[in-house]
Formats: C-alpha cells, sequence, structure tokens
C-alpha cells in the first residue's frame, strides 16, 4: 500500500507544482459549453440534450488528462526507476487510476457549475445524490480505461493522436450509460428516477475492466 | 570459494531482429569489479539492463546473486543499485522529494535519504527541482538513489560522467572498489576501466570477445576491441 | 503445421459458398414486407456473427500470447481480427443496402446491431495504426495483444449498451415473426453461415501460412546475408 501512495503522492504534488492536467481540462470544459451554446444555437438544455452535452464535454476534457497522465515516466526515467524496485506492478496501476480519478473530480468541481451557469435550464440540485452516484460511476470507468490507454498509448509514436482514437470508442459505454442514466435528472418538468439497468450497466463496466485492467497490466509497464 | 555473484551462460538479448548480446558467458565472484568495456553500440548498456532485471534474456541462463533471471528476477530487485545513463529523476521534484519517493518504493527508512544526502555533498541544494540544477549534481542525486537499498550488487553506466574531482573524491567510497559491493563498471575509458576491475569483459557487436582477469592484461587485445 | 489441409478447406469452402448462394437466390422465398432486398440479410447477418467470433477469437489467442510468449499465437489474434476488420466494413456496406432498400435510409440509428457495429468497427480500426507506431517488435506484439484483449472484452459490453440505449429496436427479419421464421427461411441461413465461417478459417489459415513462409524466408536470409559492419 505504501508505493501506491508514494506514486500517488508524487503525481498529485508534481500536477500541483506544474498544473498541467487539471486547469486545462477544466478550461476545455467550459469552453466547449461555449461552443455547444454556438452549434447548437441554444441558451439553455435540458433533457436528453442537456445530458449528451454535459457528458460529451467531460469525455472530451478528460482526454487531455489522460494524454499526460503517463508522460513523466516515459521522458524521466520513471518507468524504470518504478520497474527497479522490489514491489508488484499493479501498484502503479491503482495510482494512477486515483490520481486520474482526482482529476476528473477536480474537473467536474469546475465543468458542472459551469454548466449549471451556462446552459442548464433546470436547476441542478433537483436530483444531486443521483447525479452524484452516476458521476461517481462513470468517473471510474474512466478513469480504468483511460489509465490502460494512456499506458498503451505512451510509448508508442503519435501518442496524442492514439489516445483520443483508442479511448473514445471503448468509453462509448460510459458515455451512453452516464448519458442515459442522467437525461432525466435533467428535465424542465421536474427530475425523474433514473432507470436502474443504468446503474447496473456502468457498474458491470466498471468492473470488468477494473479486473481486465489488473490482469494486463504487467504487460504493458515489463520489458 | 566465494559464491558466484552473477553467473551468465550463454546469454543474449535481441531488439526485434537485431541481436543486441550474443552468448555472453562469465561468472563474477563475489566482492569484486568486472569492467564491461566495448565500442559504442556494442550491447554494455544492454547487459547492464539484463543484469538490472530491466529486460528479460532471449537465451541462455543468468543468476545474480543467486536468483534465476526472469523467474526470481523479483527476490532480487530491493538488492540491485543501478546507476544508468539516465537518472531516473523527475525533473519537477526536488532531489530530498525524488530520494524520499525512491525510498519509499524501496520500503527504505526516510532517514537515510539525509544520511545519503550529506555523503555526497548534496544536502544543502537538495531542496532545490531537479531541473535547476547541473548535471554533475543531479549525477550525485542519482549516486543516492542507487543506493538507497544498501545494495550488495551496484551495475553502474560510467559512473562518474560529468562529476568535478571533487565529487568524483565524495563518491568514491560509496561505489567504488573500497565499496565492498560486487560491482559491474560500464566506461569508455580502457585505462580507468582497467585500473579498478578484477574481470573485464570485451565485447563488440554484441559478442563476447575477449574475457580475462584485468592482472597482466595485454594492452594490445584490448586496442583491438576499438579497432 | 501451417499449409495442412488447405486443400480440402478451400473445396469445402467453394462448395458451401455456392451452394450457399444458390439456396439464397433460388430457394429462400421472397419476405413479404421487404422483397428481394431482403435477401441481403443472409449474407449480413452472417459476416455479422462471423466477424464478432473473429474479435472473441482474436482477443482469446491474444490472451495465449501474453501467457505463453510464443509470438505464433500473436500471429494468429493478428490475422484472425485482420479479417474481421474487414467483414465488419462488410457487415456495415451491406447493412447500408439493407437499410436503404427497406427502409429508404442509408444509414439507421435505430438498428442497434448496425450501431454496435460501427463502434466496434471504429475501435478495431486503431488496431493496425497501434502496431505500427510502435517500433520495437516484442512489445508492439504484447501491445498489440493488450488491444485485443481490451477489445474482445469491450464487444459485448458495447453490445449490451446500445441495445439498451435503442427504446424501440427495428423490426428484423429474426425477430419478425416472433423468432419463428419459416423453416426455408432458416436452413438457407444456416447454410449462408456456416459458409461464411469456413471461408473465414480457410482464408486465415491462408494468410497465416503465407505470413509465415515470409518470416521463415526473412529468418534465412537474415542467416545467409554477410555478417554487417560491426554497429
Amino acid at each position: 500500500m505504501a508505493p501506491v501512495l508514494a506514486i500517488l503522492r508524487k503525481d498529485l504534488r508534481t500536477e500541483l507544482r506544474t498544473r498541467q492536467s487539471v486547469p486545462a481540462m477544466s478550461l476545455l470544459s467550459t469552453t466547449t459549453f461555449v461552443v455547444f451554446h454556438f452549434g447548437l444555437d441554444r441558451s439553455s438544455v435540458e433533457g436528453e440534450l442537456a445530458a449528451g452535452v454535459l457528458w460529451v464535454t467531460l469525455l472530451f476534457a478528460a482526454m487531455l488528462g489522460i494524454n499526460r497522465l503517463f508522460v513523466a515516466e516515459q521522458e524521466e526515467g520513471g518507468f524504470d526507476g518504478f520497474l527497479l524496485a522490489p514491489i508488484d506492478r499493479s501498484a502503479m496501476l491503482l495510482a494512477k487510476v486515483v490520481a486520474l480519478l482526482i482529476y476528473l473530480v477536480a474537473l467536474e468541481l469546475v465543468a458542472l457549475p459551469a454548466f449549471a451557469l451556462l446552459l442548464l435550464g433546470p436547476a441542478p440540485t433537483q436530483a444531486l445524490p443521483e447525479l452524484l452516484a452516476i458521476i461517481a460511476l462513470a468517473d471510474v470507468g474512466i478513469a480504468v480505461v483511460g489509465t490502460l490507454v494512456a499506458a498503451l498509448a505512451v510509448r508508442a509514436r503519435a501518442r496524442e493522436l492514439l489516445v483520443p482514437l483508442l479511448a473514445l470508442p471503448l468509453l462509448l459505454p460510459v458515455l451512453i450509460g452516464a448519458a442515459e442514466a442522467s437525461a432525466p435528472l435533467f428535465l424542465d418538468a421536474g427530475a425523474e428516477p433514473v432507470k436502474a439497468q443504468w446503474y447496473l450497466v456502468l457498474g458491470l463496466y466498471d468492473m470488468v475492466f477494473a479486473l481486465l485492467a489488473y490482469a494486463v497490466f504487467d504487460f504493458l509497464v515489463e520489458d | 570459494m566465494t559464491p558466484a555473484a552473477i553467473e551468465l551462460e550463454g546469454l543474449g538479448r535481441s531488439y526485434g531482429e537485431r541481436p543486441a548480446l550474443t552468448d555472453v558467458t562469465l561468472s563474477l565472484p563475489a566482492g569484486q569489479t568486472l569492467a564491461v568495456l566495448g565500442p559504442n553500440g556494442a550491447g554494455k548498456s544492454t547487459l547492464l539492463r539484463v543484469l538490472a532485471t530491466l529486460l528479460r534474456p532471449h537465451s541462455g541462463g543468468a543468476r545474480v546473486l543467486g536468483c534465476e533471471l526472469p523467474r526470481e528476477g523479483w527476490a532480487v530487485r530491493g538488492r540491485i543499485g543501478f546507476l544508468a545513463h539516465e537518472p531516473m529523476l523527475y525533473r519537477d521534484l526536488t532531489g530530498r522529494e525524488n530520494l524520499r519517493f525512491h525510498a519509499a518504493l524501496h520500503g527504505v527508512a526516510p532517514g537515510r535519504v539525509g544520511e545519503l544526502l550529506d555523503r555526497v555533498g548534496m544536502a544543502a541544494r537538495a531542496d532545490e527541482p531537479i531541473r535547476a540544477l547541473s548535471r554533475g549534481m543531479v549525477q550525485r542525486l542519482a549516486v543516492c538513489r542507487a543506493l538507497l537499498g544498501d545494495p550488495e550488487l551496484l551495475l553502474l553506466d560510467e559512473p562518474r560522467s560529468h562529476l568535478d574531482p571533487h565529487a568524483s573524491e565524495l563518491v568514491e567510497p560509496l561505489i567504488g572498489r573500497s565499496s565492498g559491493c560486487t560491482r559491474v563498471v560500464v566506461g569508455h575509458d580502457p585505462a580507468a576501466g582497467l585500473a579498478e576491475a578484477d574481470l573485464v569483459l570485451g565485447l563488440r557487436g554484441g559478442r563476447q570477445q575477449l574475457l580475462a582477469p584485468a592482472d597482466g592484461l595485454d594492452p594490445a587485445a584490448l586496442q583491438a576491441l576499438y579497432a | 503445421m501451417y499449409g495442412h489441409g488447405l486443400r480440402s478447406l478451400s473445396i469445402a469452402s467453394s462448395v458451401s459458398v455456392t451452394t450457399a448462394l444458390a439456396l439464397v437466390f433460388f430457394y429462400a422465398p421472397n419476405d413479404a414486407d421487404q422483397g428481394f432486398i431482403q435477401k441481403i440479410f443472409y449474407i449480413h447477418v452472417s459476416m455479422a456473427i462471423v466477424a464478432l467470433a473473429g474479435f472473441v477469437a482474436g482477443g482469446a489467442f491474444a490472451v495465449q500470447h501474453l501467457r505463453t510468449g510464443d509470438r505464433r499465437w500473436d500471429l494468429r489474434s493478428y490475422v484472425a481480427i485482420h479479417l474481421s476488420i474487414v467483414l465488419a466494413v462488410g457487415v456495415l456496406i451491406t447493412g447500408s443496402i439493407w437499410a436503404r432498400g427497406s427502409w429508404g435510409h442509408w444509414w439507421l440509428w435505430d438498428e442497434p446491431t448496425l450501431v454496435s457495429f460501427l463502434i466496434v468497427a471504429l475501435l478495431y480500426a486503431c488496431y493496425q495504426p497501434l502496431r505500427f507506431a510502435i517500433e520495437d517488435a516484442e512489445r508492439q506484439a504484447r501491445y498489440a495483444s493488450v488491444f485485443a484483449i481490451t477489445a474482445g472484452a469491450f464487444v459485448p459490453l458495447n453490445f449490451l449498451a446500445v441495445r439498451l440505449a435503442e427504446a424501440y429496436t427495428h423490426p428484423r427479419v429474426l425477430s419478425t415473426t416472433g423468432g419463428a421464421m419459416p423453416g426455408s427461411m432458416r436452413f438457407t441461413f444456416l447454410v449462408t453461415l456456416g459458409a461464411v465461417a469456413l471461408l473465414f478459417v480457410t482464408l486465415w489459415k491462408y494468410e497465416l501460412t503465407s505470413k509465415n513462409v515470409r518470416i521463415q524466408l526473412k529468418a534465412l536470409r537474415a542467416r545467409l546475408a554477410p555478417a554487417g559492419p560491426d554497429h
């Protein structure tokens, strides 16, 4: 456990010092809302449209964070330093997933209020607990698959191009699940309950990919 | 007879189609120093990386500190100190933060960090980010990183590069012959390599060209290596 | 190991494909609602099923590759996926033609299988670019296997999610009459499915054999070549 915390602490410290990922992600999300305003030519969105706009924006902003996740390891000999240590390779996987999760939460702390301010029709507080549950489930999926794709792409050429090409299709079930789940929460006429099947879809996705990531991660970092 | 710290038998390793090491065989007793010499691209760094368990052998057998690679690599990792070409330090963190990070990875008490910083004379500048330090200072910190776990085997890739004479002097008791560790040293200066070695391995094109004790080694044989 | 049974497989494939085509055009009745265009569904659904099986097989071969480190599994995985991608494109094209012929649109968002295939095709389209973007051969094989396994696990999840997302599933021939296809249609479909599957396996073996020969040739050439300049 201590190595996981050490890696996590190192990543968070680096992020606080260099501010590479989170500010860019937050800025992109807000800018995207403005783009949607003009692209859709609407001042407010509700229901399915609102859910779609929110989740597409979050997904694209997440790409920035995923792109940078392993760059320091790759460029500053971090992989070697880690591989020399007598610890389980999954420690890096867990640390990176949690780090990406934290960046996503930080992103959402900016993006959700921005969304509520700029585009969302009904008040977001009408169904906050359910929304937070959906966000939590979706974030885990994005973090796990994002880490896997980041590790896959970091040693390839054209890594910044490869990440969205790989991650976006893989994350489509998350997008579908999260958008469909949160659509009833954004209705002007008042929030309606979320269909339980979407929680199941998101949960199943998270579980499958968490297990898969745990199984294959060693093969990505070792030589 | 002292047990062998390193035993290689027909070791081979390729990068894709290109063989980087072919049929390397040697035995290095504990506490002794092996100098690995050869021209650029001879496979010296590859050999170090295999010994460090970073690369798997593709053919042949390798035993390091009694453990068979790659099967038992995990058992021997904590007992090796690898000083590579890359310092393996994060540029945005300070020296002290980097060392504390590696100490946590290796399960070493944080106190050791301060102790090593003092011994290489970097205690004063340990709290500046790596990107602000000169290459020589970074090298000294890299030495600290390699020594954190109190290793039995040192793998050194041109350890004195970038070090001024004073720094070299500070670092000598830690990674030199007097350290008492088994050492594998890769260097570009054959004379210096010979001076501090017990056994000499000459590589060329990944193949073993010569293997002989340093005492009484014919300098002409070394010249042929670089010709 | 390679190259065995290629002749018998080829003969069997040719026979079954010819039989299937004959059945489709001369034996199977015209569908009451959709008419002649419905016949494309035999090849469309067959290709879809075989492509999905191919992707999953590619993932299974990849698991074996990672477990044993034997590069031959990677080759099997690569060829299976590569052929399935071709089939997937065929699925999209025939699906599009079918949609246009039956419902007047070149694309249907409420046909969940078609949509799922679009996503799967987009994902696997990255397989070869990924391989070419990694230079070290051993690492390339390893990463490709990780991708094949990830994508293989993704396929069923994707189908589930898309199917749930479509509130109304457009009536498809397979379930039009409540799952009870007239016997002649079912028979034709099964023969076509068998033919496509057999064709896939034959092509897979052919490509494996051809690649294997090329690898052996390269190895021989490397051994015969004079020692290169020392590097």
